[in-house]
């Protein structure tokens, strides 16, 4: 494990060193680059000036992306700073593997610059769809879960680990409408396309816990399904619910539902690097970074760490 | 049916410009039923008919570029008002709908898009094109590359007429408005927005209060960057002209040259051009030749 320091000095890869002495978990698997990182958080503008000037103990951030593959300016300089004293990991909203037009190569392109910028592990996106012909929706629109569609879909996610030379993840969305089309149930889909790209898995339990109730199955049926051991991160929020759907919002805190999800999967899995997603709304720092850590208790309860 | 089809006709749908209480249509702008279309891809469930599951999606892309795009051009919706804005932001994105991964993109064909339809921008077309220039170019200056400045040391190596290249975040407009000061104030009132959530529950509203429009009078602007910040930096028309120049790829005496000096002594016009490239050189407006 790579081991990182703030500028006094301290140590900070606490919770990775914890695991590595317990016995019984799953090691860090080749999927997130055999690291073990800890509980995560977003990397948001509100937070900025708070991380730079106060230098929180942070095990490690996500970062967006689109939001660095530019040329030059804040975004960058920020960024610059925040690799010298944290790890970073990327996660992408617009490689849209399950589109069925090719790779946008510029985008390609613009991504391996950052991932060398960033050195990152491991490097996620959604196993979703969101343009037609050069056409970009800005959205994760749901796949149809077609034998057909996860054979495209995985052929574009080898094509882009091939070509950015990182372990590439795939992150189940949330959705709110079902296709006629579908052969298999979203685990089966996600499954079917990890196996034929063999890439990870990022596990959003939040999204699992959203589509659970806008498609009335059982999570709990998705979490023991998936194949655990390709899992190499895990993403929990909050969402909304309204009258007739649950919309995915990253706006609230997790709901219990959602960390008893987040439990199972830890059982079966093995303490995972694991993500909060606060996206909208934004509180303080400290009062997302705490929401976080709530992890650690389920890991400690579920995996004895 | 095919990945493809499905994927085209929904994307087709989820397209489709919302009604006035956004909500999806009952047609398409070709005039099919979206209830058919949506019967046809989507399954219904206990709660939901397909029309409604797809409306969720209608409206969430309508709501994120509508947001995005309002985001960047708080001054030109100052100046046309929320409800001209609204109808332009509409009738700009379905001609020119994003061709890019990135949202910041989003407004980079606004310009030439309202010369051909001025008719969005009636009543304020001068002003409103210089608004959107200047916001083009905020966007440019934000986060174009940085190449190594141009030192000392690097002059004799350019020659006896040499050829300056400007720092790709370097923008430079000639507005017939101030408008920079009316963004400015704008700005002022506008709070920082960070949207990576892939759901919007509702239309992200931000006014931008309409404001008293200044008088026409003619500004020479370089939109640059210093310490990560932007800044809109009046110039000299003359300097304006040699900056314009350099950045087109002409010599130094080419540049000096181009400037209509009649309006100032000679000694004067010297000392001026010693000035302005202490400052652009002091400010790192010119990069190592590539």
């Amino acid at each position: 494990m790579a081991l990182f320091f703030l500028s006094s000095g301290q140590h900070v890869g606490r919770s990775a060193k914890r695991r590595a002495t317990t016995s019984g978990i799953m090691p860090a698997n080749r999927f997130n680059g055999f690291t073990q990182y800890g509980v995560g958080i977003g990397l948001r503008i509100p937070h900025y000036s708070h991380i730079l000037e106060k230098k929180p103990v942070v095990d490690w951030f996500e970062i967006i992306s689109e939001n660095f593959m530019i040329d030059g300016g804040r975004p960058l300089h920020v960024l610059d700073q925040i690799l010298e004293q944290y790890r970073v990991v990327q996660h992408g909203v617009s490689m849209y593997f399950g589109s069925v037009e090719p790779l946008n190569r510029e985008h390609l392109k613009r991504l391996k610059a950052l991932v060398r910028r960033t050195k990152t592990p491991w490097l996620s996106d959604h196993l979703c769809w969101g343009s037609v012909d050069g056409t970009y929706s800005h959205d994760l629109l749901p796949m149809p879960y077609t034998f057909e569609a996860a054979a495209k879909t995985a052929q574009k996610i080898r094509e882009a680990r091939d070509f950015l030379e990182v372990p590439v993840v795939v992150e189940n969305v949330s959705s709110y409408a079902e296709f006629h089309a579908s052969e298999m149930t979203e685990w089966q889909f996600l499954t079917e396309v990890t196996e034929r790209a063999d890439c990870g898995i990022l596990l959003d339990v939040n999204n699992i816990y959203v589509s659970s109730r806008n498609h009335s199955f059982d999570p709990f049926e998705y979490v023991n399904s998936v194949p655990h051991d390709r899992v190499a991160q895990i993403h929990i929020a909050g969402h909304s619910k309204f009258e007739k759907y649950i919309l995915d919002t990253h706006d609230h805190p997790v709901i219990d539902p959602v960390w008893n999800l987040y439990a199972r999967a830890i059982e079966l899995t093995g303490p995972t690097a694991t993500l909060l997603e606060w996206d909208d709304r934004i509180p303080s720092f400290d009062e997302v970074h705490d929401e976080a850590l709530k992890a650690n208790r389920y890991v400690a309860e579920r995996v004895g760490a | 049916m095919e990945l493809d089809r499905i994927q085209r006709t929904m994307f087709d749908a989820v397209r489709q410009p919302l009604t006035a209480g956004e909500g999806m249509r009952q047609r398409t702008r070709d005039g099919k039923s979206l209830r058919v279309i949506a019967n046809e891809i989507i399954k219904p469930n206990d709660r939901l008919t397909s029309f409604e599951r797809l409306e969720i999606y209608n409206r969430q892309y309508w709501f994120r570029i509508l947001a995005a795009l309002s985001d960047d051009f708080p001054g030109l919706r100052a100046i046309v008002g929320e409800r001209r804005f609204e109808k332009l932001a509409t009738a700009y994105l379905l001609d020119c709908p994003s061709r890019s991964f990135t949202m910041r993109n989003l407004g980079s064909r606004l310009e030439v898009w309202l010369h051909e339809h001025p008719e969005h921008i009636a009543k304020f077309e001068s002003i409103a094109i210089d608004m959107v220039r200047l916001e083009w170019a905020e966007i440019e200056a934000f986060d174009e590359a940085a190449k190594p400045r141009l030192t000392e040391a690097d002059l004799p190596g350019l020659g006896p007429d040499p050829k300056f290249e400007l720092q790709p975040y370097v923008q430079l407009l000639d507005l017939r408005y101030p408008v920079d000061d009316l963004l400015i104030l704008v700005r002022r009132e506008q709070e920082v927005a960070d949207i990576v959530s892939n759901a919007v529950t509702e239309r992200i509203r931000s006014h931008a209060r309409r404001r008293r429009l200044p008088k026409p009078e003619p500004v020479f602007l370089a939109v640059h960057r210093a310490d990560n910040s932007v800044y809109f930096k009046r110039i000299d028309k003359e300097a304006f002209t040699i900056l314009c120049a350099l950045r087109d790829g002409k010599s130094l005496s080419d540049a000096v040259d181009a400037v209509d000096w009649s309006g100032r002594p000679i000694a004067d016009a010297s000392v001026h051009v010693q000035q302005w490239f202490a400052y652009w050189s002091a400010q790192g407006w010119f990069c190592k030749n590539a």
